[in-house]
């Protein structure tokens, strides 16, 4: 087994570590476990790093020599790494620990799924199709998009058991951002992300544009990612031109987020071709 | 609506309200989200199967109603189309209504210079500077701001100074980007699928073609150009996975060569708008081979030359054998017998029947039970190239439409039309500073921003201060 591999085994495992510590810090009002939840979170996010860098390193050993972003493991691995890289932005950024409940549990489940031993995770050489740098650009962009989709999602989810709590002034709830703080940051997830998915599916487009001669071919991975697309534009629209705010928007972010999942893991159950395999 | 317009002639009431329905964004979002629901059709029905697949699977009638809906090519159907135009239609009608307003923002006829407006800013930073008298800080700062800010503005009263700055009027033009673009791409895209093309060639090594098959049809194309494939080759990674796939081509015009090109996966060539690329190969056989008849019972061999498509005369006259057909992979009950023929045999007396001769399986035939056994022998083969042909004429519009959607989305959501006063005033011997913004857009940025001029402000007034 490459040594990334084993990297990246224990980084799921600090994930987990940082879901456990926020959740702690988060109900209980600790100021220590909160300290190790963001140390964890940083560990793990710096072990990814080490883990993706590592493996691209061991792949050029191998003689293939190729940017990580080819297989499903590997694309697990980057959304993971920038999930957390997000997050962990956002918390410095507004000093608050309390979306990490939430947040952490993404970068853990996504490298707990990508550690399945159904995953294929070896080091395959490219077949001639994947061999582009319109790929790579393609996959990058699309999962830090995925990723702030992923972080708008988790606080949206905060928003609405916000709005759904009676009490809000005592108990974890209490300690949640005021619901305002909560409906801009989902707003500038979204922007962020709608942006990054924009030009993650231009240049996918561009990308099968010079493999298939055909920039657009609506086989399901393509079309669910239009959907993905034509979701948040619609979440953008009823915000910036009907006002909608807070619940609304909150459900359409959820929405949202579902269509992500279901072009990055559902489109592999429908009939087509474009699936990581 | 308000009363007078209700009470005007109706057309132009109805005109009005046409125009608003178009206008709406309402419509925008039913447009998005129906484009969204009718697109998800495409990816759980598969498109462009056979109809045989379609009859087994939804039953006749029902075949036929889905059909007479396009559902099996719903991407191409009227209706998709209908929606991609109304969505055209609304955005064109929403951006010629609103972009009047916004060129009045853009190019006001004249600024509205109110410190009133910036008093009520909620982030407000106001700092104090000891022993500096208002007009040297004025300086500081009018200098800081004419390199940053446009529209600039000193106004004075008595001891008291405001800069007025405001910059980024344009980024109100963004969105017009945004939707221009999503027009660009339907436009591109409907472009390509009326105007463009998209077939298939297999180009055998050594010779060339001119003729294509188009995709999901049964038609087929001639190019311009003939295509020779002077050489392929694949290339395996140790693993037996592909690594490259390559095709040394020639153009040929008139006879005579007029470009050469080494075509990769990723590498297409472009000739003529026609673009060309390695998309798949296998191999074929060439036309002249042997046939091989053994006498089931003497096990006396006859071998004779053949040529694909000529007929073989058997051994004691028993009859003719035509090779028809040539499959790089066959499949036989589902194993994969690798290169084999297809044959006709047509004997003296009794039904001509089909026979499959594997090349690599020469006992094959002796299955069937006749009197002689076939099989081939000193078969060569050569490899073809199959190239992916197409045209679209729509694609510049579309890479057009592609760059406009990310600059107008980037400065849609993250650039904004902001107004900032500095207000400069006489106090306790020395002077008071406040700075404050306003923006149209109520960005969170602006108070980032806000903070940053002054502290910026704060630095040079301080170095001025310390000198
Ligand atoms: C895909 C098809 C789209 C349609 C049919 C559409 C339609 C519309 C319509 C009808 C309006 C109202 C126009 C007005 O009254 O000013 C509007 C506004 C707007 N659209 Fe779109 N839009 C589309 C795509 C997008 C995209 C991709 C973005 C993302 C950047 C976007 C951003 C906006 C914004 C920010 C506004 C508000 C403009 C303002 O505040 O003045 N639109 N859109």
């Amino acid at each position: 087994m490459p040594k990334s591999e084993t990297i990246l085994t224990i980084v799921t495992f600090i994930y987990g570590l940082a879901v456990i510590f926020y959740m702690i810090s988060w109900i209980f009002k600790k100021e220590l476990p909160g300290k190790l939840a963001t140390g964890s979170m940083i560990a793990g996010a710096a072990g990814n790093t080490a883990g993706f860098l590592l493996r691209w390193v061991e792949s050029h050993q191998m003689g293939y020599g190729y940017v990580p972003l080819s297989n499903l493991y590997e694309s697990l691995v980057f959304f993971a790494l920038s999930v957390s890289l997000i997050y962990l932005f956002v918390e410095f950024r507004y000093k608050m620990r309390s979306i990490g409940a939430f947040a952490s549990i993404v970068p853990f489940l996504v490298m707990a799924y990508a550690s399945l031993p159904s995953v294929e995770s070896s080091i395959q050489p490219l077949i001639p199709a994947l061999q582009s740098n319109w790929l790579i650009a393609h996959v990058i962009t699309c999962f830090l998009g995925y990723a702030a989709f992923a972080i708008a999602c988790g606080i949206s989810i905060m928003y609405l058991i916000h709005s759904a709590s009676g009490d809000t002034e005592k108990g974890p709830v209490s300690r949640f951002p005021n619901p305002e703080t909560m409906d801009e940051l989902t707003h500038q997830m979204i922007t962020f992300g709608f942006l990054l998915l924009s030009i993650g599916i231009i240049t996918g487009a561009i990308w099968a544009d010079q493999a298939w001669g055909r920039y657009w071919g609506w086989d399901p991975k393509e079309t669910w990612s239009l959907v993905t697309w034509l979701v948040y534009a619609t979440l953008l629209h009823a915000r910036l031109m009907r006002g909608w705010t807070g619940k609304r928007i909150a459900v359409l972010s959820c929405i949202g987020f579902a269509a992500v999942l279901f072009t990055y893991f559902g489109v592999n159950y429908l009939p087509g071709l474009h699936s990581y395999q | 609506m308000d009363n007078q317009k209700q009470t005007s002639s109706l057309p132009v009431s109805f005109i009005d309200r046409l125009w608003d329905f178009f206008a709406s964004v309402r419509l925008s979002v039913v447009l998005l989200l129906s484009l969204a629901a009718t697109s998800i059709i495409g990816t759980v029905i598969p498109q462009n199967a056979a109809e045989s697949t379609y009859v087994r699977k939804f039953g006749p009638d029902l075949y036929s109603v889905l059909d007479s809906l396009s559902v099996f090519n719903m991407y191409q159907s009227w209706w998709f189309r209908l929606l991609l135009c109304l969505l055209i239609v609304n955005l064109v009608v929403c951006s010629v209504r609103r972009l009047r307003a916004t060129w009045k923002v853009i190019f006001p006829k004249k600024t509205n210079y109110n410190p009133d407006r910036f008093r009520k800013a909620a982030d407000r930073i106001n700092w104090e500077i000891k022993d500096t008298p208002p007009e040297s800080v004025k300086k500081i700062c009018e200098n800081y701001m004419n390199r940053r800010y446009r529209h600039l503005k000193t106004m004075q009263e008595d001891s008291a100074y405001w800069i007025f700055g405001e910059r980024g009027r344009w980024t109100r033009l963004g969105v017009y980007g945004v939707h221009l673009s999503v027009i660009l791409l339907v436009l591109g895209g409907l472009i390509g699928s009326l105007l463009g093309f998209e077939g298939m060639m297999n180009v055998p090594e050594g010779q060339a073609r001119q003729t294509f098959s188009l995709r999901h049809s049964d038609k087929s194309m001639k190019l311009e150009f003939a295509i020779r494939c002077d050489e392929f080759t694949v290339s395996h990674y140790p693993s037996g996975r592909p690594k490259e796939y390559r095709s040394d081509i020639a153009i040929i015009e008139n006879d005579q060569v007029v470009k050469e090109h080494r075509l990769r996966v990723n590498e297409p060539l472009r000739y003529q708008g026609i673009n060309i690329f390695q998309s798949s190969y296998g191999q074929t056989a060439a036309s002249s081979f042997t046939v091989v008849f053994t006498e089931t019972e003497s096990g006396m061999r006859f071998e004779k030359n053949a040529v694909m498509g000529e007929p073989v005369s058997m051994p004691a006259g028993r009859g003719k054998l035509v090779v028809e057909d040539f499959s790089s992979n066959f499949a036989f009950r589902g194993h994969n017998v690798g290169p084999a023929f297809l044959a006709r045999l047509e004997p003296t007396s009794g039904e001509s029947r089909p026979v499959l001769l594997p090349a690599n399986y020469p006992n094959f035939d002796r299955m069937r039970g006749g009197d002689f056994a076939i099989s081939v022998e000193n078969v060569e083969y050569s490899y073809y190239t199959g190239l992916q042909i197409t045209r679209d004429p729509g694609v510049p519009l579309v890479y057009v439409g592609f760059a406009l959607m990310i600059l107008g989305c980037y400065v849609t959501f993250f650039m904004f039309q902001k107004k900032i006063c500095i207000e400069i005033r006489a106090q306790n011997n020395g002077t008071g500073i406040s700075v404050s913004g306003i923006s149209g857009q109520k960005r969170p940025g602006l108070k980032a921003d806000v903070r940053r001029l002054a502290q910026k402000l704060q630095k040079l007034t301080k170095q001025r201060t310390d000198l």
